[in-house]
């Protein structure tokens, strides 16, 4: 009797977990190409608002560069990443590099920093941070335009001494109740910038067609169809 | 006062999941800091709690005692983790907005707690109605805390909506206090949901204190001339 009541139990519960299993299974097929296409897109639509599609023409997205492994401390990453190429009909307009500033008021601020080719800021852009709200959130775009004071920024306009905040003496805002935050989002740019100045070379001999080789062309062109920001 | 009409006033004011109850405070202090943040878990949830209900109202009689929690468990993850897809798939930033705070839904006690205390004893339609009401008054909930510490916090309202209505809802924020309004920290940050939290439970038992307050001198009322005259009105 015991047995039987067990046995029929497991039974019916092992019927529910197959029928449930068997839903998920559905659910997740028919939307894995969906969630795909939304992940490509939040990572191209950081990248889009950097260089715009008005300056390039190739996919920068699957155009890369591997940062060389002992390089990445430099950049506060720690895990293997890559440097985006933009080119305009196959030279290269400006590099996206990913960042992380150790140095904020509560854990990593995570961040990508369009370098032009001449050594000038395209644009700063911070992914993730955990600041305090109202403080040292004004580092994300969505709160405050303080990211684009970087814009056209260069190792030499201004000189390398004044890449600090103003309270310590250089020329970038700090935020009322917030300097560390700031400080540490100058710091790691200025880092990248001289991290630039050193792989010049070698992002500039990257080839396009080794890393284009692995995209069929179409997805360049319907890149182009679907955008819809021009700033 | 009909069955429906019980279940829905149940589920709206007197036993309202996060007023009354009590039940899923972590995700309604959690992610109220905004209205849309509020608005998308709060339908996410309301989407579990309907699909759980009518689920575990079918198989009522067909599992035991024994296998009951089991059963209802799996069938409120499975729910969760099909909306989690879906809003993966549809709603994209607000998902990675949310976060944890999706998958934490199958954690809601509210949703156990119908699955077992109504859904398992009651026919299919009484409860997808009281799925819905209850995740409405959970929703209202949400919606009202999100609202207050937008409106304090940032001096905004429906601010960031077009990650769930799209392109066309990015002009909808308001801006109650003009543009230039500082921003009060306090209601943006955890102490600030506590706060608007308590008030409006307080709010709540001073609204049903005073409906009693009026209920009783109605009723002295009707007692008093009950006793002597015998009418064929209305007679308590």
């Amino acid at each position: 009797m015991l047995t039987q009541s067990i046995s029929k139990n497991s039974l019916i519960l092992a019927a529910f977990a197959l029928v449930t299993a068997g839903i998920l299974a559905l659910t997740f097929m028919k939307t894995a190409p969906r969630i795909a296409d939304a992940e490509k897109r939040a990572a191209q639509q950081a990248l889009l608002e950097i260089v715009p599609d008005s300056r390039h023409d190739n996919d920068m997205l699957h155009d890369i560069w591997q940062i060389p492994e002992e390089q990445l401390m430099e950049l506060g990453l720690s895990a293997q990443s890559n440097i985006h190429i933009a080119r305009l009909n196959d030279a290269p307009v400006a590099f996206i590099v990913p960042a992380t500033a150790k140095d904020g008021y509560s854990g990593d601020i995570k961040m990508i920093i369009g370098v032009n080719v001449d050594g000038s800021i395209a644009g700063v852009r911070v992914l993730s941070h955990k600041e305090t709200p109202g403080l040292g959130d004004r580092v994300d775009l969505n709160k405050s335009p303080w990211v684009l004071s970087f814009n056209g920024k260069s190792l030499q306009q201004p000189q390398t001494e004044k890449w600090k905040v103003k309270k310590d003496g250089g020329e970038f805002d700090q935020f009322t109740g917030a300097t560390i935050t700031p400080r540490a989002v100058v710091h790691q740019v200025k880092q990248t910038l001289e991290f630039f100045e050193r792989n010049k070379s070698a992002l500039l001999e990257q080839s396009p067609t080794q890393a284009a080789s692995s995209i069929p062309t179409e997805s360049v062109s319907s890149q182009h169809s679907t955008t819809s920001q021009s700033e | 006062m009909n069955q429906y009409q019980e279940i829905s006033l149940n589920g709206i004011w007197k036993n309202n999941p996060a007023l009354v109850q009590l039940l899923g405070l972590c995700p309604l202090l959690a992610v109220t800091g905004s209205f849309v943040n509020a608005m998308g878990l709060g339908l996410a949830t309301m989407v579990v709690l309907i699909g759980s209900n009518v689920s575990v109202s079918i198989i009522r009689n067909a599992v035991s005692d024994a296998i009951k929690l089991p059963a209802f468990v799996m069938i409120i993850a499975s729910f969760t983790t099909c909306t989690e897809l879906l809003m993966q798939a549809f709603t994209y930033e607000l998902y990675q907005i949310l976060g944890i705070f999706i998958p934490l839904i199958v954690t809601n006690c509210s949703i156990l707690g119908r699955a077992d205390a109504f859904a398992s004893k009651n026919k299919i339609l009484p409860s997808a109605l009281d799925g819905f009401m209850m995740g409405l008054g959970f929703l209202l909930v949400l919606l009202l805390i999100g609202g207050i510490r937008e409106i304090i916090g940032n001096g905004t309202l429906f601010a960031n909506m077009h990650l769930l209505f799209g392109e066309a809802a990015k002009n909808w924020t308001l801006h109650i206090f003009g543009e230039q309004y500082k921003g009060f920290l306090v209601a943006v940050l955890p102490p600030g949901a506590f706060l608007v939290a308590g008030l409006l439970i307080a709010l709540k038992n001073i609204t049903d204190a005073k409906i009693q307050q009026r209920l009783a001198q109605n009723k002295v009322k009707v007692a008093k001339g009950s006793k002597r005259v015998r009418t064929t009105g209305q007679i308590a």
